[in-house]
């Protein structure tokens, strides 16, 4: 199909590299005018006609995972591109997570009261000292789109509450989140005291956050790294052999 | 107009240049600090080392000293719990300064961020933002700050707030910081400011100095000093980090040394910079290394 909703050709505009370019149209040529509507919609922050056409679309039986792929990630996909090219700032990336949670509050209800079980328990928190929570919140939102079930612990998270919270839940997979490179370090600390709490062996964890790399990962004993909250989807289902 | 406004005004006007301080932050965590923990309480449990940081850089140097308040608003104090505390912590910041300073050495205010966003895309009201800004600048000017420092803002929406909230509830000089972060289109705050868009903005609030702070090493804000002088008529601040911070084994370090970024304050000197000093990662020792260079070339 090709695309034809205006206003997303003239995104694809603003996608400079052509890999990406590339691979977001075969994205979007799979997709609908419902869908892409929905996509525009998300990019442009259009709270309400996102939740106005998720809503319609779950009516005229649209699987839910076709509206959060061809829909929503779609969307948020552009928005991740624009947000580092400059394009958008994080007000208009805050708006779009805004449009991406308000057409989420239709479908996790459905994502995870269908038969198929719960992929996994996971825990997210962003780590001591660090308040930065906009990807973290993405990646939340995307790994309970994908079927994990999540409990947020928020920013400014010391390790005993990670801990606590493993012991308390049972959770099997810890994503950890740090903006900061005063802050990274704690991820490291965290995972030493998983290991004097006796629990290192009993959990995965994944970091992430723009000044983590795969190296900084490797080196404090991580088992999993994300650049980006699709990404960080992948890593889990790839930690939980879900793959 | 008070005794403080015309000194500090004054004095900076006669002198073809201040030197200010260094980073508060990474300072008080080489003297103990958690990182991520607040700097702030420490004006309360730890005001010694407060004292000794500004005497410390007045030592080196420094014409004027930032007060540890950089976080001392509602907001940020509300998340460490120590949000009823703000009035002492505000003052005590300025007064320990003071305490330290000698003849002609200025203690600023420094307020930074509220670290919330502004309704309808975060939950804080104009109202609100400007009451807590006014505050915190009635606090630090009880404790005797000679002027404030609004520093690390993002947002336009929010700078003039608390400019206005500092004019309208104080008699303070007041001098403002944005901080831009360079992309692949050049130069930006995290809400999508321009140098150029600042100084438009700033230009017709009453801050007596303005400039750029953190986020980035010396050559980078030497950049962003061209792209504001290239349009303010008013007098400019340049606050470097000692570059962006690395990890090396367990530690969090700032390589940018003394003589590498006291050549460059000079040579921001000579370009027409008012005031230049550090942010995060710049020492005592480095202001000493600028002072020492600048008394070489005579240029004081
Ligand atoms: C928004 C923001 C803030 C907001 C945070 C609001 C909030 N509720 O989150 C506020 C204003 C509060 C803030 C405060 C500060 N900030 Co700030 N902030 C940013 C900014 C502009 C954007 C961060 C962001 O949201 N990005 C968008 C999201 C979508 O991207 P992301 O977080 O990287 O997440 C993605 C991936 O990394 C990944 N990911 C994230 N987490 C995880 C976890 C896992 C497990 C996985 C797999 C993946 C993953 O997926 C996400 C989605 O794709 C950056 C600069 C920038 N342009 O990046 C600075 C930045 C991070 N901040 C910075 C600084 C210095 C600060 C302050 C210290 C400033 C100050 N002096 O006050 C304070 C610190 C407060 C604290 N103690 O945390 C610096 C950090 C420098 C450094 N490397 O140390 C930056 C880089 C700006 C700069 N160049 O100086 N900040």
């Amino acid at each position: 199909m090709p695309i034809t909703n205006k206003g997303l050709l003239e995104e694809l505009t603003h996608i400079s590299k052509q890999d990406e370019l590339q691979h977001i149209t075969k994205m979007l040529e799979k997709t609908d005018a419902l869908m892409q509507q929905v996509s525009y919609a998300l990019i442009c922050g259009d709270n309400e006609t996102v939740d106005r056409l998720t809503k319609q679309a779950l009516d005229e039986n649209y699987e839910a995972n076709t509206i959060l792929d061809d829909g929503l990630i779609a969307g948020m996909a552009i928005v991740g591109i624009k947000f580092r090219d400059n394009i958008i700032f994080v007000p208009e990336v805050l708006i779009s997570a805004r449009a991406m949670k308000a057409g989420m509050a239709h479908l996790e209800p459905i994502l995870s009261a269908s038969d198929i079980p719960p992929l996994g328990i996971v825990i997210m928190g962003t780590v001591k000292g660090d308040l930065h929570d906009i990807g973290k919140n993405l990646c939340i939102m995307m790994l309970r789109g994908a079927g994990f079930v999540v409990h947020d612990l928020g920013v400014d998270t010391k390790p005993e509450e990670f801990i606590e919270a493993i012991e308390e839940q049972e959770a099997s997979l810890i994503g950890m989140s740090a903006l900061l490179t005063t802050t990274m370090p704690n991820m490291g600390r965290t995972i030493e005291a998983f290991e004097e709490a006796g629990i290192r062996d009993a959990v995965k964890v994944m970091v992430g956050g723009a000044p983590v790399t795969q190296d900084f990962a490797d080196e404090m004993g991580a088992d999993g790294y994300g650049k980006d909250a699709i990404d960080c989807v992948d890593i889990a289902k790839e930690l939980l052999n879900l793959k | 107009m008070t005794e403080q406004y015309l000194n500090f005004l004054d004095h900076l006007a006669k002198s073809p240049y201040f030197i200010s301080d260094g980073g508060i932050g990474t300072y008080l965590q080489s003297h103990g600090l958690e990182p991520g923990d607040s700097p702030e309480k420490l004006n309360l449990t730890q005001p010694t080392v407060i004292r000794q940081m500004a005497k410390s850089f007045f030592d080196a140097g420094s014409d004027m000293v930032l007060t540890n308040s950089f976080g001392g608003n509602k907001f940020m104090l509300k998340k460490y719990g120590v949000e009823s505390q703000l009035h002492e912590i505000n003052r005590e910041a300025a007064s320990l300064g003071r305490m330290a300073a000698g003849e002609n050495q200025w203690v600023i205010g420094s307020i930074g961020p509220s670290g919330e966003f502004l309704q309808p895309l975060g939950n804080v009201s104009h109202e609100e933002m400007y009451d807590a800004f006014a505050a915190q600048a009635q606090a630090l000017e009880e404790g005797g700050a000679n002027g404030i420092l609004v520093e690390t803002m993002t947002s336009l929406d929010e700078i003039t707030i608390a400019i206005d909230a500092i004019h309208k509830s104080t008699a303070l000089p007041i001098l403002a910081t944005m901080t831009f972060d360079k992309g692949p289109r050049g130069y930006f705050s995290m809400m999508g400011v321009t140098p150029d868009q600042t100084v438009t903005a700033l230009s017709n609030t009453n801050v007596a100095v303005l400039g750029a702070n953190c986020g980035n090493g010396i050559d980078q804000m030497t950049e962003i000093f061209e792209l504001l002088r290239r349009t303010s008529s008013k007098p400019i601040l340049i606050h470097s980090n000692a570059g962006i911070p690395k990890i090396v084994g367990k530690e969090v370090v700032y390589n940018e040394e003394p003589e590498y970024m006291a050549e460059y304050f000079i040579s921001l000197i000579e370009r027409g910079a008012k005031i230049v000093g550090g942010c995060c990662g710049v020492t005592p020792k480095h202001i000493e290394m600028l002072r020492d260079l600048l008394d070489k070339k005579g240029l004081c």
